[in-house]
């Protein structure tokens, strides 16, 4: 059979069912192969091939497989670079498949060449040239094992056109292991016993949750670890849903718009276990303030990351579902209601300094909060929440509430805007069962908005609620706080989002007022298919708590 | 460049024989903005397996940090890092000279004994003087000779190291990784 046959073969082998592309020329004999897969492999054509990235992204993260994303070569592959280097910072496994042109011309500077190996190795995790048929089922194979194993990241394969086209005999591949490349470390016992140890010592533990526990599958061997110990834990924004919303240890959200009490008693614990989580520094505000007077226990799967930006006085590497299994094993039953006591009252300082007024306003505009609150009561706190980046994202990572894991989709490490609409796309066709509501900014809708066109063509159900603040607000609140008001250049003209919508046939409409905000969100979950709600937001609205950049993450602003 | 309490550091690196792996190498230097001293790459003890030798003044905490983010590519099967006190290691510089200034020198028997260099092609117009040895005594012997009679060409090559241990640590790896590997597939 031809290259590109075997290649979508070696795709079925990997368990492939979707793929998010755009076609080029060099990419047309992967596309005419396709023809003849259409009951195999579902392709859904976007509309631009960043989103083709970000909806293979928004499908692992919420399916936990790989995402697939095939590109044509030159601008197809370049417009892919914000998805890898996005998936590279989240650990998202996807693997992103590109023509190349003809290898007997490369490096001729050809129509549509473009160095992509030299240009994606810097984001990837891995990133090869097939050169020839014979190589695609190996690739492929390797390229699946190293996306999906150990700390996941983005793989790209760049597919010259003459290996596409040449016959091969095609045999499925499977790669179990490669010997330049260990996903799992080996545990360490000692210091799996010393942190048992430690934590059995500890008067005021606090574990910090991150994306490592949902990547690991580690959320029920997680809960059992704090029970048994009695141990509060606070996320970060990527670790959120791998605890429910309403399980009684889950103390909140970390970081610079996190909760104040877990970020005040990150200073006050006495043993910190972070639990595959990489101390950002959104995480930790400044770090030779941060955490100084307990206990570092730091939970990896990858190496790299301990002592990268804090030191652990203990490591704890391996696979976070076996070490934490194992460690529980060794911990005390613990009673530690003293020290959770101790989170009530900054928790009440926050509902009295922050939340009450924004989810529960009574005079004045819409807040994004309100809005975010009110469509997660309604969903029964059971959908996927997609957002975009800024202040959009902030008011849906703290209010929209969690019931099952694998539940939040969001530009983490990047911080990229239009992401948003594309990654709610994917997600839905990695998780057809359930709602998927996407927060979106008036700023990143436009950044990808042509992804309307994939969710008409496509038949996409997804509810869009756009928080339209007329401003690039996260930046705006930045230059109100910080920079004298001088808004330059973050405030919006936009156009009439309701009737963009309207032309890609997707119903929607405005809500502007308190009284009408329930019957809106009803008539979008009750409206069969896509829906986009526009909340027009009080343009002056800040997100609290915040704590500014740099500074210790105890210095947290409230506003007011 | 800022080596001011920066200790030269070699950074040692085995790997799969693999097209752009010297690219996956530096820019995680670059990322830090590190300036490599000196590269030398060549086949390693073990069929396959490719050697690379890098130095760059950096502190340890810094050389950590790149080694395991070095270490973390795929296609690298092992990086660490050594000072000058744990290695063995050998540079080798040329010098190409003017033959008639050369022999205006007088004794040209004094120069090649006091730096242990030796001659390697000689013409009526030039010669070519091999010196190999650390940074330091190459540099001595450019200084002199660029003093006294001036330098018409020079390179010094990147280092090359062995450790003072035994044998390349890299054998003790494999071997435990494939031990590794039969224990999990007979599971
Ligand atoms: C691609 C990209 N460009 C610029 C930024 C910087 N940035 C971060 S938040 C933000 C404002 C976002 O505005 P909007 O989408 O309206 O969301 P809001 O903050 O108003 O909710 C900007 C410009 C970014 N994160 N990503
Ligand atoms: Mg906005």
């Amino acid at each position: 059979m031809t290259g590109s046959k075997a290649l979508l073969e070696a795709l079925l082998h990997e368990g492939v069912d979707t793929i998010f592309g755009y076609p080029g020329g060099q990419a047309i004999p992967i596309y005419d192969s396709l023809y003849d897969y259409k009951d195999k492999l579902k392709h859904i054509l976007v509309r631009h091939e960043q989103g083709a990235t970000h909806a293979a992204q928004g499908y692992a993260r919420v399916s936990g497989k790989v995402g697939v994303t095939v590109v044509t070569s030159g601008p197809g592959i370049a417009n892919t670079i914000t998805g890898i280097a996005d998936a590279m910072m989240d650990s998202t496994p996807i693997v992103v498949i590109a023509g190349q042109i003809p290898a007997n011309m490369l490096g001729s500077d050809a129509f549509q060449e473009l160095d992509v190996i030299g240009v994606t190795q810097p984001i990837s995790k891995w990133a090869y040239q097939v050169r020839n048929a014979g190589e695609i089922a190996w690739a492929v194979a390797r390229a699946f094992y190293i996306a999906s194993t150990g700390r996941p990241g983005p793989v790209v394969l760049d597919i010259t056109r003459n290996a596409q086209v040449s016959m091969v005999d095609y045999q499925p591949h499977t790669v179990d292991h490669i010997r330049s490349y260990i996903p799992i470390p080996d545990m360490e016992p000692e210091n799996m016993a010393e942190a048992a140890r430690l934590i059995n010592e500890a008067k005021k533990p606090l574990a910090l949750v991150g994306q490592g526990v949902i990547l690991g599958n580690a959320e029920s061997e997680l809960l059992a670890f704090l029970r048994k110990a009695d141990i509060p834990a606070a996320s970060t924004i990527l670790g959120l849903s791998a605890l429910p919303s309403d399980e009684p240890l889950n103390i909140g959200l970390l970081g610079m718009h996190g909760n104040i009490a877990p970020n005040l008693k990150t200073n006050e614990c006495d043993v910190l276990i972070a639990i595959g989580m990489r101390f950002d520094d959104r995480v930790t505000g400044d770090l030779t303030k941060y955490a100084k007077q307990a206990k570092i226990i730091h939970f990896d799967i990858d190496p790299a990351e301990i002592d990268k930006n804090v030191k652990a006085n203990v490591r704890v590497l391996g696979d976070a579902k076996v070490t934490l299994r194992e460690i529980a094993q060794l911990l005390k039953e613990n009673d530690h209601t003293a020290w959770r006591e101790e989170f009530k009252s900054p928790w009440e300082r926050e509902i009295q300094s922050v939340i009450r007024h924004e989810l529960y306003p009574e005079s004045g505009q819409l807040t994004m909060g309100e809005v975010v609150h009110k469509v997660s009561e309604a969903t029964g706190h059971q959908a996927i929440l997609v957002t975009d980046v800024g202040q959009n994202q902030m008011a849906g990572v703290r209010y929209f509430r969690f019931s099952h894991t694998r539940s939040v989709v969001t530009s983490g490490g990047l911080g990229t805007m239009g992401f948003g609409l594309p990654a709610a796309i994917g997600a839905k066709f990695g998780a057809p069962g359930r709602t998927v509501c996407l927060f979106v900014g008036d700023g990143g809708l436009q950044m990808t908005i042509q992804e309307l066109g994939t969710i008409m063509q496509s038949n996409v159900d997804i509810k869009i609620i756009l928080l339209n603040n007329q401003y690039l607000g996260m930046v705006r609140q930045w230059q109100e706080l910080f920079w004298h008001e001088r808004y330059s250049e973050t405030e919006m003209n936009n156009p009439d989002f309701v009737q963009i919508a309207a032309a890609y046939r997707i119903p929607g409409r405005v809500v502007e007022v308190r009284e009408e905000l329930d019957t809106a969100i009803r008539e979008m979950l009750d409206t069969p298919g896509a829906y986009l709600l526009e909340a027009r937001v009080d343009p002056r609205g800040m997100v609290y708590p915040m704590v500014p950049a740099g500074a210790e993450i105890t210095n947290i602003l409230v506003g007011g | 460049m800022e080596t001011t309490n920066k200790t030269l550091y070699t950074i040692t690196i085995f790997s799969e024989n693999t097209v752009g792996l010297l690219n996956q190498v530096t820019i995680i230097f670059t990322r830090r903005g590190l300036n490599i001293e000196t590269l030398s790459v060549s086949a390693s003890a073990l069929e396959g397996i490719h050697k690379f030798t890098i130095t760059t003044f950096s502190d340890r905490e810094t050389i950590v940090k790149i080694v395991k983010q070095i270490d973390k590519r795929v296609d690298i099967i092992k990086a660490y890092y050594n000072t000058n006190e744990d290695l063995v290691y050998q540079e080798i510089a040329l010098y190409k000279l003017s033959t008639p200034k050369l022999l205006s020198l007088g004794s040209i028997e004094d120069i090649i004994r006091r730096y242990n260099a030796r001659i390697l092609d000689m013409t009526e117009v030039w010669v070519v003087l091999e010196k190999t040895g650390h940074y330091e005594e190459t540099q001595a012997l450019f200084k002199e000779l660029s003093e006294k009679i001036g330098v018409l060409q020079f390179i010094r090559s990147g280092r090359v190291a062995i450790t003072k241990s035994k044998v390349e640590r890299l054998s003790d790896m494999l071997a435990a990784m494939e031990a590794k590997l039969n224990r999990t597939s007979h599971n």
